[in-house]
C-alpha cells in the first residue's frame, strides 16, 4: 500500500497524462533530458502486514471496533483508577477476544503472503538483448519481453508480440480472472519483426484501468530511421495477468502493466463490507444498554454524595479512608467514583456477545456448506459460503431480485426452429417433442412450404459464417469441460464460443446441411449440403456489443463477393433492413418471443468494392483511434449495417431451471416481492415469468415501456407522467383501503398487479429533469411496491444495480436480496443487501462476487425459507438472550449499592463477575444458536408462510426488546429481594451461624445461573444431545466450579472470600428453599406464556400443514423456456 | 485499497490442477452436518402445563405452612441497648464513651421473658446502621496474615490502609474489620423470684463456620503455643484494648482463631445484621434452658455506635431446621402456591372455555 502510495507520489507526471509509453527494446535519445518513467514493479502485494509492524498495526485495527475500543477503556479505567473489580475481570476475556481475533488474522495474512510469494517468485523467461533469462516473476519490469509457455499463466498484463501459432493467434482461458472456461482468441500486433531482438518499438497506452474487457493502444514500430510504422492495440492483443495460455506453444509479449497495475490487481479491489439488519439492531439495543449504564452509574453516584453528606456516614470511626483517598480532589473523587461504578456495572454489556455472535456466524454458515440439498450432481459441488456475516438476513429478505438467464432459465440453449423468409422451418428431435410444443405452432405455421432453395442456403451461411464460434481441436488439451457443457457427447465436432446461443445456431445451421469446419487463417470453411467446402476469407467482424444488440462479419466469398451478414435482435434488426420483408418475419419472431424462445433476425448485405473500402478504411482508422475509440467504432458499425436485407429468423429454447415455479411461488408465498430484472426482451421475460407463476392468469399487468409510451402524437414525457398517475392510481390509491387491512399485500384476495418496465422508460424515470425526477421516482417505487411482481427488461448491469439501490433506500429499508449467475449481475449482487451468486454456465464472477452462491435456483427455497429463518430466530434470539442474561446479572449488583452505601461494593466474587459470560451461561446459548429448530425445516419449506412471521425484524423489534428488558428487570429484582428477605435474618444454619455478604452474593448468582439457564431451556424447542449436554453440563459444572474453588485456600489470591461459602450455603435448608422459589418464579411469566400463547408447538403446525394438504406440489405446466439474442451473453473475440 | 483482496482468491491462478482431480466434494452425511440429530421436541402446551401448575401449588402450600409454622414456633426476644434514651440503663455508658477511657464503663439491663426458652438458645448481637459491607471496609483485610503467614504478619497487606501499621510497626490482625471487632462484654443473669442473681453459662465454642476456625484462620507460628512471642514486633488494632494474643485464656480460642473474631471477619451482607455471640447450652431435658422469669443483662460497653446512628442489640433466640426466625420464606412458598393453584384454576377454566375447540387434542397429548 505504501508502495502504491510511493508510486503515485514518485510517478506524478506520469499520473497526469492519460497515456503511459513504454519503450520496447531501444531507449529513448538521451539528448532531451529524459527521466525515465518509474512504474511499480512486477509484485503483487494483498497482505496486510509484515512481521513488524504486525502487532502494532493489527491491534491499532482491532480496537478502531468501537466495541474492542470500549472494553479497552473499561479495562484502563481498571487499571488506573481504584475500582471494585480487578482489571483480570475485563482484561481477560478482552485479551482473550484480541488474541484469538490477531492469531486468526495474522494466519490469514500468512496465507496471502505464501501465495502472493507463489506469484511474485514464479520463474518467468525474459528476453533481453537476444538472451533468455529465467527470472523471477516480481523483476519483471515494464517493457520486458517476456516468454510464456502453454498452460501457465501470464505473470503480468502483456502485448501479445509473437505466437507460435501460424494464424498469429494464441488462445487464453480467463477462468480465474472472470470465471469463463472457454477458449478465448488473441492476436499479435500486426506484422510485427520475427525477430524480436531487433525489435525497436513505442508502445503508447492508456493508464491502468480495471476494465478487464477494454484497452486501448498504439504501437509505433521503427525500423532503420524509416517512418514509424503505426498500429492500433485493442483488447485483443493485450494478455491478462492471471489467464492462462492455452492451445498455443509459446508467446512472447511485452509487459505493459505490471504488479499492482494489472488488471487482475485493480479488479480485485474489496467488497464493501455488508452490514447485517441484526447487526444494526445489536448496535441500538447496546446504544440503550450504554444509557442504562450511564444512567446506573450517575444515579448512584449522586446518591453516594447525598448519602455521605449525612453526618457519620462518609467516614464513621470503624471505617476511615486512607491518606489518599482523604488529600484528593472532591470533583475528581467524583468522577472516579463515576467510572468505578461504570466498571462495576460494565457487564450489562458483555465483551462474550460479541465473541458468541462473530463464532455463531461463522459455526452456523458450515450448516449450509455441509448441506446435502444444497448440492449438484452435475456440477459436483455443494454451496459455497463467503461471508457468514449475513447468515440471518437470509431470514429478512423482503425483495429478491432475479436474473433471468441462466437463473430462471437454464442457459442450454437448443435450435428449435427458424424462418427463412416467413416460412417456418422447425427442426425437432424426440426430446423436444415430448413437451409439446407441436399445439402452439398455430396457424402460420407453413411446414411444408419451403422458401426458395438460394435464399434458403443463403440463411444457412449467413448462421455457418455469422459467429465467433471456435470449432474445438482435437490436440486441445483442457478443453472437454467446455465440451461437454456446450455440445452433446454424440457430436462428433465440439464448438467453443463465449454465447451458448451462437453454438446453438451454429449446430442448428449443422442439421440443415451446412457445417463450419473452422477458421484458419483468416479462412472460414464451411461444408455445404453437397459435402464440397466452401472457403471465404474473413475480412472483419464487428463485435456483439449490448447497445448495438447485434454483430456482423464480412466476409469475402470464392466468387470475389463481399457480404455482410449480420444477426442481433429483432428491435435492433428491423430499423435496419428494408421495410418490406420485416412484416413477413415479424410475425414469427413475436409469436416466438410470447412462447419464450429466444429469438435472432438474420440478414445480410451485399457490399460493393466502394463500398467495402470505405467501410475499411473507417474501420481501420476507428480502430486506431486511442481516444473515444469505442463510440467511433460504433459510429462506423452503425454505418456498414444499414440498408440489409432481412433472410430469417431463428428461435431458441432455454429452458427453465428446475423447480423454478416452485421455488418462485413459494417466495411468494414466503411474502417476498420478486423482481425480474433481464436484460432480455419483453415478450420473453413476460413469458418466463409466466412459466414461473410470477405473473398468474388474474394478474393485471401494468405496462410502462417503449411501446406503451409510444401513443400517437404525444410527447414520450408526458405519455410517461400520465401512466405513472394512472398506474399509481389503480395499484396504489384503489388498493389502500385494502392494504391498510393485511399489511404488504398479503391478502390474495385483492387485485395482484404484475408491473412492466423496459430499460428505456426506466432511465427516462431516473433522467427526467431535476424538478419531476423524484416525483417519478416515488410514483414509480410506489406502484413497484404495490405489485406482487415487478418485471424489468432490457436492463443493462447497472441500471440493474440502479434499480437495487432504489428499492433498498426507499422507505422502511426493506432488506433486498439479488440472485444471478452471470458478469452482468455482478453490480446487482454486490449492491443488494445479499448477494446470491449461481454456479452456472456464464462463468464464476456473480459466485465470486455474491456473500452466498448455489448450483442452482432451486436452492435458493430452502436457502431463504429454512436456514435463513432458523438462522434469525437463533440469532435474534441470542441476542436478546445476551442482553437479558447480563441486565438480570448486573441489576442485583446495582440495587446491592443502596445497601452498602453506594460504595461500589461487588455482589459477587471476582471469579463469577469473570466466569458467568465466559464459563457459566455461554455455551449454553452458542448451542442453542446453533441447533435450535423451532419449527423442523421441511414445515418451514412447505408452508411458506412462516417465513412471513419474522418478515421485518419482528424478533428484534422493540416490542421483544421491551419484553426481554421487562423479564431481565423482574429476575433482577426477584433474586436480590428475595435473598435480601432472607437475610433479614442471616441466621439461616440450623447450628445458629450466620451468613455474610459473600454468601448472599453467591445464593444471588446461583439463583441467576440456574434461571437463566433453565429460561433457555425452556425456550429450547429442539433438544439434541448437544443441547442435553451443554445445558445440565453448564450447571454442572457451575456447582462443581464453585465447590471447587471456595474448597482451596489459593495462595495467589489476596483474599479468600468465598472460602467454603458454597458448600455452607448448601448445608443451609432455608438457602436450598429459597433458590427452588425464585427460580420457579422467576419461570412463572414464561410458562404463564407459553400456555396462554395459541400452541405454537412443531405438532400444531404439522397438523395444519397437513390440512392445507398438498397445494404446493404442483408442477410447472411449461417447462420450457427460451431467450432471445440479448445483451446477456457477453460475446469476446 | 488493493490490500484487501482475498489469499483465496490470488492463489487460484498459480494452481493448475489437471481435469483429473475433482473431488467429490458432495457433504458428508451426518447426522448433525444436515442438522437431523434426533431431537426431543418438548411442547409446552397447556395440557402439560396445567397438571404442573397444580402440582406446584400442592407442593408449596404445605411446605408455606410448614415453614410458617416453624418459624412461628421459634421463640426470639430482642432487647435493644444502645442507649440513646435518657431512661436506658446504657444511656450515660454511651452518651461518655471515650476511647482513652481506662476504666471499663457498664450497664445492665433488665428484661423479663414471659415464657420460657425450651431448646438450645442462642444469644446473637445485632448493630444497626453499621456498614461491614461497605467496600473500603470489607476489603480492608489480609487473610494470608489471618491463615498465619509470617511474612504478612510483618507487612500486611496494603489492602489494611489505614489501619497497617501503627508508628511503624505493623498492626496484626490488620485492616478496618478486625480493628473495628465487636467488643462488648455480654453476660446473662437470671434473677431468682427469690431474688438472687444466677449468672447463665455462656458457650463461646461453636459460633463460627468450621472450616474458618481449622482452615482459613490460623495462628502464625504453626503450633507455638506462646503466642505472646509469635506476635512479638507487631501492634494491636488502634481500637483494641487488649492484643490479639490476650483475646481468651484458653488457646484454642486465642490469637486469630478466636471464635468471636472470626465471627466479626465474617462482614454482613446488610447495614442491619446480627452476628452469633454466644450459646447457652441445655442442660437437661426437664428445665427449659431459659425460664419464664426476670433477667439482667451486665453489658461492658465498649463499642460506640451514636456517632452513626447505629443500634446496638441483643437476640435470644431459639433455632430450627431452616435457621432463624424468619416468617419470609413461609409466607413465600404460601403465596406462590397460591398464585399457581389459582392460576391453574383460572387456566383451566379459560382453557375448557376458549381453548377446547382449536387445541383439545394438544390436552391428550
Amino acid at each position: 500500500m505504501l508502495r502504491r502510495r510511493l508510486n503515485r507520489l514518485l510517478g506524478g507526471d506520469e499520473r497526469r497524462v492519460d497515456s503511459r509509453t513504454i519503450y520496447v527494446g531501444h531507449q529513448p535519445s538521451t539528448t532531451e533530458a529524459f527521466i525515465p518513467p518509474k512504474f511499480c514493479d512486477n509484485r503483487i502485494v494483498s497482505s496486510k502486514y509484515t512481521v513488524w509492524n504486525f502487532l502494532p498495526k493489527n491491534l491499532f485495527e482491532q480496537f478502531r471496533r468501537i466495541a474492542n475500543f470500549y472494553f479497552l477503556i473499561i479495562f484502563l479505567v481498571q487499571v488506573i483508577v481504584d475500582t471494585p473489580t480487578s482489571p483480570v475481570t475485563s482484561g481477560l476475556p478482552l485479551f482473550f477476544v484480541i488474541t484469538v481475533t490477531a492469531i486468526k488474522q495474522g494466519y490469514e495474512d500468512w496465507l496471502r503472503h505464501k501465495a502472493d510469494n507463489e506469484v511474485n517468485k514464479y520463474p518467468v523467461t525474459v528476453l533481453e538483448n537476444g538472451r533468455r533469462i529465467r527470472t523471477e516473476s516480481e523483476k519483471i519490469k515494464v517493457g520486458d519481453v517476456v516468454e510464456v509457455n502453454e498452460d501457465e499463466t501470464f505473470p503480468c498484463d502483456l502485448i501479445l508480440l509473437q505466437s507460435t501459432r501460424d494464424d498469429d493467434t494464441c488462445f487464453v482461458t480467463t477462468a480465474s480472472l472472470d470465471g469463463e472456461s472457454n477458449h478465448k482468441t488473441h492476436y499479435t500486433v500486426p506484422d510485427t519483426e520475427k525477430d524480436l531482438d531487433s525489435l525497436s518499438a513505442t508502445i503508447e497506452c492508456e493508464q491502468p484501468q480495471p476494465d478487464l474487457y477494454k484497452f486501448v493502444g498504439r504501437m509505433y514500430i521503427y525500423k532503420n530511421g524509416q517512418e514509424p510504422d503505426i498500429r492500433s492495440l485493442g483488447p485483443e492483443n493485450l494478455l491478462l495477468k492471471g489467464a492462462t495460455l492455452k492451445n498455443t506453444l509459446k508467446i512472447c509479449g511485452v509487459a505493459v502493466y505490471t504488479g499492482m497495475e494489472t488488471k487482475m490487481a485493480l479488479n480485485y479491489q474489496g467488497k464493501s463490507q455488508k452490514r447485517s439488519a441484526v447487526e444494526k439492531s445489536i448496535n441500538a439495543f447496546l446504544l440503550v444498554y450504554l444509557c442504562i449504564l450511564v444512567s446506573k452509574a450517575l444515579v448512584c453516584t449522586t446518591l453516594k454524595y447525598v448519602w455521605q453528606s449525612k453526618p457519620g456516614q462518609d467516614e464513621p470511626w470503624y471505617n476511615q479512608k486512607t491518606q489518599r483517598e482523604k488529600e484528593s480532589n472532591m470533583y475528581l473523587k467524583m468522577f472516579t467514583d463515576f467510572l468505578s461504578f461504570m466498571v462495576l456495572f460494565n457487564f450489562i454489556i458483555p465483551v462474550s456477545m460479541y465473541v458468541t455472535v462473530e463464532m455463531q456466524k461463522f459455526l452456523g454458515s458450515f450448516f449450509i456448506t455441509w448441506d446435502r440439498d444444497f448440492f449438484d450432481p452435475e456440477i459436483q459441488e455443494g454451496a459455497l459460503v463467503n461471508t457468514s456475516d449475513l447468515n440471518e438476513e437470509l431470514g429478512q429478505v423482503e425483495y429478491v431480485f432475479t436474473d433471468k438467464t441462466g437463473t430462471l432459465t437454464q442457459n442450454n440453449m437448443e435450435f428449435i426452429e427458424c424462418c427463412i423468409d416467413g416460412f417456418q422451418y422447425k427442426y425437432r428431435n424426440a426430446e423436444t417433442e415430448l413437451d409439446g410444443f407441436s399445439a402452439t405452432d398455430g396457424p402460420v405455421s407453413k411446414l411444408l412450404e419451403k422458401a426458395g432453395k438460394e435464399r434458403e442456403e443463403l440463411f444457412l451461411r449467413a448462421l455457418c459464417l455469422c459467429h465467433t464460434v471456435q470449432v474445438k481441436e482435437p490436440t486441445g488439451l483442457g478443453q472437454d469441460q467446455t465440451d461437454s457443457i456446450i455440445g452433446p457427447p454424440h457430436e462428433q465436432r465440439g464448438f467453443i464460443a463465449s454465447s451458448p446461443d451462437e453454438v446453438a445456431l451454429v449446430k442448428g445451421a449443422m442439421r440443415y446441411g451446412f457445417t463450419f469446419l473452422g477458421l484458419e487463417s483468416k479462412k472460414m470453411k464451411i461444408m455445404n449440403r453437397n459435402n464440397d467446402i466452401e472457403t471465404y476469407e474473413l475480412l472483419h467482424v464487428l463485435n456483439f456489443d449490448p447497445v448495438r444488440r447485434r454483430m456482423s462479419v464480412i466476409v469475402r466469398s470464392k466468387s470475389g463477393e463481399t457480404l455482410l451478414f449480420c444477426k442481433g435482435a429483432d428491435s435492433s434488426m428491423f430499423p435496419r433492413v428494408r421495410q418490406e420483408e420485416v412484416e413477413k418475419i415479424r410475425m414469427h419472431v413475436e409469436r416466438n418471443a410470447t412462447e419464450g424462445y429466444r429469438t435472432l433476425c438474420v440478414a445480410y448485405k451485399k457490399l460493393s468494392s466502394e463500398e467495402y473500402a470505405r467501410a475499411d478504411t473507417d474501420l481501420q482508422a476507428a480502430r486506431l483511434a486511442l481516444q473515444d475509440r469505442e463510440e467511433k467504432l460504433i459510429a462506423v458499425y452503425n454505418q456498414v449495417e444499414a440498408g440489409m436485407t432481412l433472410i430469417g429468423a431463428t428461435a431458441v429454447e432455454d429452458r427453465l431451471q428446475e423447480e423454478a415455479a416452485e421455488t418462485m411461488e413459494a417466495l411468494q408465498g414466503a411474502g417476498i416481492k420478486v423482481w425480474v430484472l433481464t436484460g432480455d426482451k419483453m415478450e420473453t421475460a413476460k413469458s418466463t415469468c409466466y412459466a414461473c407463476r410470477l405473473f398468474q392468469r388474474g394478474t393485471e399487468l401494468l405496462e410502462l415501456t417503449v411501446r406503451t409510451l409510444e401513443d400517437g402524437a404525444r410527447k414520450r414525457e408526458e405519455r410517461l407522467h400520465d401512466l405513472l398517475l394512472e398506474y399509481h392510481k389503480k395499484a396504489v390509491q384503489d388498493a389502500l383501503p385494502i392494504k391498510s387491512g393485511g399489511s404488504r399485500g398479503w391478502s390474495k384476495a385483492n387485485q395482484d398487479f404484475g408491473f412492466i418496465i423496459d430499460g428505456a422508460s426506466l432511465s427516462m424515470v431516473f433522467n427526467s429533469p431535476e424538478s419531476s425526477s423524484s416525483r417519478y421516482k416515488n410514483l414509480f417505487l410506489q406502484i413497484c411496491q404495490n405489485c406482487t411482481t415487478v418485471l424489468c427488461c432490457r436492463m443493462a448491469p447497472l441500471q440493474k444495480a440502479q434499480i437495487v439501490k432504489m428499492v433498498k433506500s426507499s422507505k422502511g429499508s426493506p432488506i433486498t436480496l439479488s440472485i444471478g449467475d452471470g458478469a452482468n449481475d455482478v453490480s446487482m449482487i454486490l449492491e443488494a443487501h445479499v448477494g446470491i451468486g449461481i454456479k452456472g454456465k456464464e462463468g464464476r464472477q456473480a459466485v465470486r462476487n455474491s456473500d452466498y452462491a448455489i448450483p442452482k435456483l432451486k436452492h435458493l427455497k430452502k436457502l431463504l425459507l429454512g436456514h435463513g429463518h432458523l438462522y434469525y430466530v437463533r440469532i435474534a434470539h441470542l441476542v436478546q438472550y445476551f442482553f437479558y442474561k447480563n441486565l438480570c446479572f448486573i441489576l442485583p449488583q446495582f440495587l446491592y449499592q443502596f445497601f452498602c452505601g453506594y460504595s461500589q461494593q461487588p455482589l459477587y466474587d471476582a471469579a463469577y463477575l469473570t466466569m458467568y459470560n465466559i464459563c457459566f451461561t455461554s455455551m449454553p446459548i452458542l448451542a442453542y444458536s446453533l441447533l435450535e429448530q423451532h419449527i423442523c425445516v421441511e414445515l418451514l419449506l412447505d408452508n411458506a408462510t412462516l417465513y412471513r412471521s419474522i418478515a421485518k425484524n419482528a424478533m428484534l423489534r422493540w416490542v421483544p426488546f421491551l419484553y426481554w428488558t421487562v423479564l431481565g428487570v423482574f429476575h433482577g429484582l426477584l433474586f436480590f429481594f428475595g435473598v435480601r428477605f432472607l437475610f433479614g435474618n442471616p441466621a439461616l444454619q440450623d447450628n445458629g451461624q450466620v451468613f455474610g455478604n459473600w454468601s448472599y452474593g453467591t445464593i444471588v448468582f446461583t439463583v441467576l445461573v440456574f434461571t437463566v439457564t433453565l429460561k433457555l431451556a425452556l425456550d429450547t424447542r429442539h433438544w439434541t444431545w448437544i443441547n442435553h449436554f451443554v445445558i445440565w453440563g453448564s450447571l454442572a459444572f457451575y456447582v462443581f466450579f464453585s465447590f471447587f474453588w471456595g474448597g482451596i485456600i489459593w495462595p495467589f489470591l489476596n483474599q479468600q472470600r468465598l472460602y467454603f461459602v458454597f458448600a455452607n450455603m448448601l448445608s443451609s435448608v432455608a438457602a436450598w428453599l429459597v433458590i427452588i422459589l425464585l427460580i420457579l418464579l422467576s419461570l412463572l411469566p414464561d410458562i404463564l406464556l407459553v400456555v396462554l400463547r395459541k400452541p405454537r408447538g412443531p405438532h400444531a403446525r404439522q397438523r395444519k400443514a397437513g390440512e392445507s394438504g398438498v397445494g404446493g406440489a404442483k408442477s410447472s405446466a411449461r417447462p420450457l423456456l427460451m431467450r432471445t439474442f440479448s445483451d446477456e451473453s457477453n460475446t469476446v473475440v | 485499497m488493493a490490500s484487501s483482496y482475498n489469499a483465496k482468491e490470488e492463489d487460484g491462478h498459480i494452481t493448475v490442477s489437471g481435469p483429473g482431480t475433482m473431488k467429490n466434494k458432495k457433504p458428508d452425511n451426518t447426522a448433525f452436518k444436515q442438522q437431523r440429530l434426533p431431537a426431543w421436541q418438548p411442547i409446552l402446551t397447556a395440557g402439560t402445563v396445567l397438571p404442573a401448575f397444580f402440582v406446584i401449588g400442592l407442593i408449596f402450600i404445605p411446605i408455606g405452612i410448614g415453614l410458617y409454622v416453624t418459624s412461628n414456633n421459634i421463640k426470639e426476644f430482642e432487647i435493644d441497648y444502645t442507649g440513646t434514651d435518657v431512661s436506658s440503663p446504657c444511656f450515660n455508658c454511651s452518651r461518655h464513651f471515650s476511647w482513652n477511657s481506662t476504666l471499663p464503663c457498664t450497664c445492665s439491663m433488665p428484661f423479663r421473658l414471659e415464657q420460657p426458652f425450651e431448646s438450645k438458645v442462642f444469644v446473637y448481637y445485632g448493630l444497626s446502621n453499621f456498614y461491614q459491607n461497605h467496600r473500603r471496609y470489607v476489603k480492608s483485610r489480609d487473610d494470608s496474615q489471618l491463615n498465619g503467614n509470617i511474612a504478612s504478619l510483618k507487612s500486611p497487606s496494603k489492602e489494611c490502609e489505614p489501619y497497617d501499621q501503627t508508628n511503624n510497626t505493623p498492626i496484626a490482625p490488620c485492616g478496618a474489620i478486625a480493628n473495628s471487632m465487636f467488643n462488648d462484654t455480654l453476660d446473662l443473669f437470671f434473677i431468682d423470684p427469690n431474688g438472687t442473681r444466677i449468672q447463665i453459662p455462656l458457650t463461646k465454642r461453636g459460633i463460627a463456620w468450621w472450616t474458618d476456625k481449622h482452615v482459613k484462620f490460623r495462628n502464625p507460628g504453626g503450633n507455638n503455643p506462646n503466642l505472646t512471642s509469635v506476635f512479638q514486633g507487631t501492634s494491636k488494632p488502634v481500637n483494641w484494648h487488649k492484643p490479639v494474643y490476650e483475646l481468651d485464656s484458653d488457646p484454642e480460642n486465642n490469637g486469630f482463631i478466636n471464635e468471636d473474631f472470626i465471627v466479626w471477619m465474617r462482614t454482613a451482607a446488610l447495614p442491619t445484621f446480627r452476628k452469633l455471640y454466644r450459646i447457652i447450652q441445655k442442660n437437661s431435658s426437664l428445665v427449659p434452658t431459659l425460664p419464664r422469669g426476670n433477667y439482667t443483662l451486665e453489658v461492658v460497653y465498649n463499642f460506640p455506635v451514636r456517632s452513626f446512628d447505629g443500634r446496638k442489640r441483643v437476640i435470644l433466640s431459639t433455632i430450627s431446621w431452616m435457621g432463624g426466625k424468619n416468617p419470609f420464606l413461609g409466607i413465600a412458598y404460601i403465596t406462590v402456591g397460591a398464585v399457581c393453584f389459582f392460576l391453574g384454576v383460572v387456566l383451566l377454566f379459560i382453557h375448557h372455555k376458549y381453548g377446547s375447540r382449536n387445541s383439545s387434542a394438544d390436552i391428550s397429548n
